[in-house]
């Protein structure tokens, strides 16, 4: 024991001695946090609309007030009867143009219809889509609750929307979950493979080996350090996300940290494997960041929804252990599902975990011959 | 100078097809610096890998400091120092970190820890530098510090891998007088390189080629058998026998 606690403090030391290690472990996250959270957030606020109203009437009038209030748009332009739309676009000053026809409130009044038409810079087709939901949202539901009150009208279909457990449709629900798959990737397998392939770079594994030590104890003290950092980094996230981002935590925090935990296990017990494969530092890192990092960004689900990937892509994500990690977070975080509903995604997890065990200990063995 | 600390009695390890030690045999005693030759690729690695307990061999039965390597790796662990080919000290770590560390490893007290310390440290020269990190050091300090601490357990037996790869002849020769130090303490020095100036410092050397030993016995044997002048002509000579 006094043995495994010297061993820990030099791994301490290895780390707050290096700043690359320092900044990865506890600048990363929290950059990484804001920046998707903050700046690359798929949400869209202040967009530029034009404003073509030919009718200049009081429903217009309220309705375009309604609009530029809701947070979402401002106005870029006033445009005038006849004016070229289509330049306004073209010069880049407006993403969206909303056209109100003539004798709008006259129409509306008479025939319980008015023509308004949306176009959208669709040379971003997302933010095109996004533009044109928001805003013809508002316009139906002002006309609703403002206007067709006093009306009365035939029978219709009134469809109502509602997006449970993400009511505002904030993007940073949705990169929480995947930036703490990502970081707690990033810091238990990275950093463990690349201090473990350290050692033998520098010749010190031998050294050690020709020691005492058990090379159980070696790998046990190579990551128990970096379990902690990462299971404090998962805290943190949770923390930022909670307080600075106001992602609920709807179901059990427990069950939420023991997730994470078992999350952690799986990927330092794959950094072990890429290390006992990794002759130095650099392939190391290589095998982490491209075989990774990468495919965690893209494949998991993180930012790209899997069931719109083509059918071999949609395999290759089933292998990838954030992807199960990802579904067990938003399930429970933002629908406050229990054990019940994500037990298939954590046997995932533990197979993964004991996948990876056993080849470590099969490729260590096969080195030491 | 009788009491034999390794004994290997046939040898052999192969990987797949290809043997690296071939049906090897010899003994070391007590207190001997003894010299590993052999050019590279030879097998001296693989057997001395073998000796610390860092590989098993094929087959083949061999003692060292008196245990089975088989059944008693750990005592053989406990009574080994090892000094590898590239450096092995950490560089972020100060010296009296490295100190600390390697002893923890080898269960000494941290009393003796700091007795011992100090007494290294005034050997070395290198009091003043006790916190500056290992990587800040010139390279003949770091191997010096590097032998001293593979011998801080007073190992019954040290085994020097290449230790002297990349330093001046003069630093070289003061290194020695660090073996010298520790053989005349009893710790038997077990030395493997391919500098044959070096080979000259040692009391028995053997000269391994295709995973075989060709040649062992003292430097002044061996000189005499071979009618050379010095060890490098030795070497020579029986590297083109084997040809």
């Amino acid at each position: 024991m006094k043995q495994f606690i010297g061993f820990l403090r030099k791994e301490f030391l290895h780390i707050f001695r290096d700043p690359r290690t320092m900044i990865i472990i506890f600048g990363i996250p929290v950059v990484q946090l804001m920046l998707f959270g903050k700046v690359i957030s798929t949400d869209i606020q202040n967009a530029k609309i034009a404003i073509l109203d030919q009718s200049h009437d009081n429903i217009t009038r309220k309705i375009t007030s309604k609009l530029l209030s809701s947070g979402y748009f401002v106005l870029g332009e006033e445009l005038l009867p006849g004016e070229d739309v289509e330049s306004v676009f073209r010069q880049g000053k407006v993403k969206m143009v909303v056209t109100f026809g003539p004798e709008f409130e006259y129409n509306l009044e008479r025939d319980g219809k008015a023509d308004v038409q949306l176009l959208a810079d669709a040379s971003d087709p997302n933010t095109a889509r996004i533009l044109t939901n928001y805003a013809s949202g508002i316009i139906s539901d002002y006309v609703k609750k403002e206007k067709l009150q006093n009306i009365q009208l035939p029978d219709q279909i009134n469809v109502e929307v509602r997006m449970l457990y993400n009511e505002g449709l904030k993007s940073v629900y949705m990169f929480v979950p995947g930036i703490m798959a990502m970081i707690l990737m990033l810091i238990s397998s990275m950093m463990t493979s690349i201090s473990i392939s350290k050692e033998k770079e520098l010749g010190t594994m031998e050294v050690l080996l020709a020691s005492p030590l058990k090379p159980i104890q070696i790998v046990l003290g190579k990551v128990t350090p970096y379990l902690l950092l990462s299971f404090i980094n998962a805290l943190t996230i949770i923390l930022l996300g909670v307080f600075v981002f106001g992602v609920p935590i709807k179901g059990s925090f427990f069950l939420l940290m023991g997730e994470s935990f078992l999350f952690i296990l799986m990927a330092l017990s794959l950094g072990i494997l890429i290390s006992t494969v990794a002759p130095n530092q650099m392939v190391a890192m290589f095998i982490s960041l491209l075989g990774l990092m990468l495919p965690t960004i893209l494949l998991s689900g993180f930012i790209f929804p899997i069931q719109n990937m083509p059918l071999p892509l949609r395999i290759v994500s089933n292998i990838l252990p954030p992807r199960w990690f990802i579904v067990i977070i938003r399930n429970i975080m933002l629908k406050g599902t229990g054990i019940m509903y994500i037990w298939k995604e954590t046997m995932v997890l533990i197979f993964m975990s004991f996948t990876f065990i056993a080849l470590s200990i099969k490729n260590f063995k096969i080195r030491l011959e | 100078m009788n009491e034999k600390v390794i004994e290997v009695h046939n040898l052999v390890k192969k990987f797949g097809s290809f043997v690296a030690n071939d049906h090897l045999n010899f003994d070391v005693y007590k207190g001997e610096i003894f010299g590993f030759l052999g050019a590279n690729g030879a097998g001296k690695t693989t057997a001395m890998k073998i000796l610390c307990g860092l590989s098993a061999p094929t087959s083949g039965d061999v003692k060292v400091a008196g245990f089975d390597i088989y059944k008693e790796t750990e005592k053989v662990k406990r009574n080994i120092g090892y000094m590898s080919q590239k450096f092995s000290l950490y560089e972020d770590l100060t010296i009296a970190e490295n100190i600390r560390f390697f002893s923890g490893i080898y269960g000494i007290s941290p009393k003796d820890r700091k007795a011992k310390q100090e007494i290294l440290l005034k050997n070395l020269d290198i009091e003043s530098a006790k916190d500056s990190l290992v990587g800040s050091l010139p390279l003949g300090w770091k191997q010096k510090l590097a032998f001293s601490v593979a011998i801080f357990h007073d190992p019954k037996i040290v085994f020097l891998d290449e230790p002297t790869g990349g330093v001046d002849p003069i630093t070289r020769r003061k290194f020695w007088d660090l073996i010298y130090e520790a053989s005349d303490r009893g710790i038997t020095v077990f030395v493997t390189t391919h500098y044959m100036d070096e080979a000259e410092y040692c009391n028995r050397v053997s000269i391994m080629s295709e995973g075989r030993i060709e040649a062992l016995d003292t430097t002044e044997n061996l000189k005499k058998q071979y009618a050379a002048k010095n060890m490098d002509e030795v070497f020579l000579k029986i590297a083109r026998n084997t040809e």
